[in-house]
């Protein structure tokens, strides 16, 4: 969480990245700069490796080729103590929540502030409660995650992922799996977090509505040539780019 | 972290806020404010004022919203409006939707008798359930033998392969150890009476009735069973069961059967590998340390053993089959939908299968006994 005034900038750039599953290459060549504040969409058709890219981001697996830079700090050329540094600085918000079910809710956001931070215990709850307030689930700390709806599991895990304060947040689909409604308020929930947090925002998404809403940079991956064809803010994309295959996937192949 | 307060004329009560506020250095206390506001003369506003205020995480958020808790208990207005309008913006999000008090749920122990209570409720539901799994076993075992079971049949190979061939490796290290621990056993005593040789019918025939099939159905409860719930608890945690019984296939033949079949089938013919390997094991101490030529203890072996023993051990195996493949499919079918769950599943069949294996081999014994086998 930082303030605005002084804030420390958080910038991801992505250098001639490939990425592969041995010899199988999802993408190739991909370059790009995500500046602080951005909310940033990867978007594309399912399979092009929307989610590789983002565990190439957040350092789940290690590229083919290229480099991935925060703050211009080679990612995967750190040492792990560096990289351990720049992980503790990611708020991460898996497609499925990825609550550990075999802890509540009050547990789950509590392990990273149990970890990382020397706050005594009474501390850590008076935080845990604060996350949850934040998603709207104040109250539902003693609950585990089987017992809740899918999308309260995603605010949850939203609450997790803003444990330790990340200055760079990423989600897989957020919106997936959630009625429009539900979908909208975890867009305005991202938006918020990124105004009032100044945090660095990465989605991956492929639901238009999200892309439009809350969008103002995106990468748009190509599932047949294996590489990126477009960068830029989604509206604008949909307002001049000439490629017929982001026209189409842009108006939903109306166009 | 700085914190200093004013009293303004117009009884506000200013709190100024300033410098780095991080989690890492900790949470500030809020006592010495909250005293200093509950003391006369007791201010009608509270008001912030954070133009110094450096960096800022949860622990500012977390400070703010004690205070505006203990200002509103005690009925004290308080404005956000000196504060970074990320902050104000922030706590409002906090407060927006209001704490659910009905869903926080009770804690703490129930009484020791109610504890009791439940706890044979959910035994007697539990052997109600065993009772209905082994019904629909035996009805889907019934419907294979008309020909009507619906399961691939390429599953049911891959299953004899896993739980037979590939378990010949582990299956062997056990037996010739049991029996080479047999022979030792024996030898101590044996030698006492100058009977050494006898060493090859304890051996014999130990792992013929008995320890071939026991030892056999302990490591496929371990190998096979704990796989059996594993797996079909994943399927019911994925929803691929439920796929399967909306497409109108019971689970109970297209999962179950198969691994039922594999079991009691392998089970018999792995435990009289497992015989031989442990007759085998017997034969190196005999052989090695006892002194008694190859060709004595093999005729020793011979003599002792007849079908009827073998036999014996067969039906066991294949007892001890069907309770593996069972207490396996069945804490699977019954596991839970999260991760903990599964790996209980795991643990509940093996346990379950171990337990079963003893208590039929203690009744199978009995009636061998009585029936004189």
């Amino acid at each position: 969480m930082e303030n605005h005034a002084n804030k420390t900038k958080a910038r991801i750039e992505v250098r001639d990245l490939t990425m592969a599953y041995g010899s199988f290459v999802i993408q190739r060549d991909l370059s790009f700069t995500v500046n602080s504040g951005d909310i940033f969409i990867v978007m594309g058709g399912s399979g092009c490796g929307k989610s590789t890219l983002l565990r190439h981001l957040v350092g789940l697996k290690a590229p083919a080729k290229g480099k991935v830079f925060y703050d211009n700090v080679s990612f995967w050329d750190s040492e792990s103590a560096g990289k351990e540094a720049l992980m503790r600085r990611f708020g991460i918000l898996y497609q499925s929540g990825a609550l550990w079910s075999s802890m509540t809710l009050a547990e789950n956001v509590a392990l990273p502030l149990g970890e990382y931070t020397r706050l005594s215990p009474s501390q850590i709850k008076e935080l845990v409660s604060l996350k949850l307030a934040l998603v709207g689930l104040a109250g539902f700390g003693e609950f585990y995650p089987s017992e809740i709806s899918g999308g309260m599991r995603k605010r949850a895990g939203l609450a997790r992922a803003m444990a330790l304060d990340p200055d760079i947040l990423f989600f897989d689909e957020p919106s997936a799996g959630l009625d429009p409604i539900s979908a909208r308020r975890l867009d305005e929930l991202i938006l918020e977090l990124r105004d009032s947090l100044g945090a660095t925002v990465v989605v991956v998404t492929h639901e238009l509505a999200s892309i439009f809403a809350i969008g103002n940079n995106s990468v748009f991956l190509d599932a047949e040539t294996r590489t990126m064809t477009a960068v830029g803010d989604p509206n604008k994309l949909l307002a001049e780019s000439n490629d017929p295959k982001i026209r189409s996937f842009l108006t939903r192949g109306e166009q | 972290m700085d914190i200093s307060f004013s009293r303004e004329p117009d009884k506000t009560f200013v709190v100024r806020l300033g410098g780095r506020w991080s989690i890492a250095d900790g949470l500030p206390s809020t006592e010495e404010l909250q005293r200093q506001i509950a003391s006369d003369p007791s201010p009608e506003r509270v008001a912030f004022d954070g133009r110094e205020l450096g960096h800022w995480d949860s622990s500012l958020l977390t400070f703010l919203i004690k205070l505006t808790n203990f200002c509103s208990e005690k009925s004290i207005h308080v404005s956000n409006q000196g504060l970074p309008e990320g902050v104000a913006r922030l706590i409002d999000l906090a407060s927006a939707v209001p704490e659910k008090k009905d869903a926080r749920k009770e804690s703490g122990r129930a009484p020791f008798l109610s504890r009791v209570g439940e706890a044979t409720l959910e035994a007697v539901k539990s052997a109600g359930e065993m009772l209905a799994f082994i019904g629909e076993a035996f009805l889907a075992f019934m419907k294979l033998l008309r020909g009507k079971a619906r399961f691939r049949r390429s599953d049911l190979t891959l299953l004899i392969q896993e739980c037979g061939a590939q378990a010949l490796p582990i299956v062997s290290l056990i037996s010739v150890l049991v029996g080479l621990i047999l022979a030792f056993v024996g030898a101590a005593q044996l030698k006492m009476f100058g009977a050494q040789i006898y060493v090859a019918d304890l051996v014999g025939i130990g792992m013929a009735r008995e320890m071939g099939a026991m030892m056999t159905a302990i490591v496929m409860a371990g190998r096979t069973g704990a796989a059996f719930a594993a797996q079909l608890g994943t399927m019911e945690v994925n929803e691929e069961t439920d796929a399967l019984i909306t497409l109108g296939i019971s689970p109970m033949e297209f999962l179950v059967l198969p691994r039922m079949l594999a079991l009691v089938f392998m089970l018999p013919l792995l435990c009289l590998y497992a015989d031989l390997m442990g007759i085998l094991g017997g034969g190196i101490i005999g052989v090695g340390l006892l002194n008694i030529s190859p060709a004595q203890y093999y005729h020793e072996t011979v003599a002792a053993l007849n079908l009827t023993q073998f036999v014996a051990g067969l039906i066991k195996a294949g007892v001890f089959g069907v309770l593996v493949a069972l207490s396996g499919c069945l804490r699977g079918m019954q596991c839970g939908r999260s991760a903990s769950a599964v790996g209980e599943a795991a643990t509940s069949a093996v346990v379950t299968a171990i337990v079963s294996i003893i208590v039929s081999d203690a009744i199978l014994t009995v009636i061998y006994n009585r029936i004189g086998v």
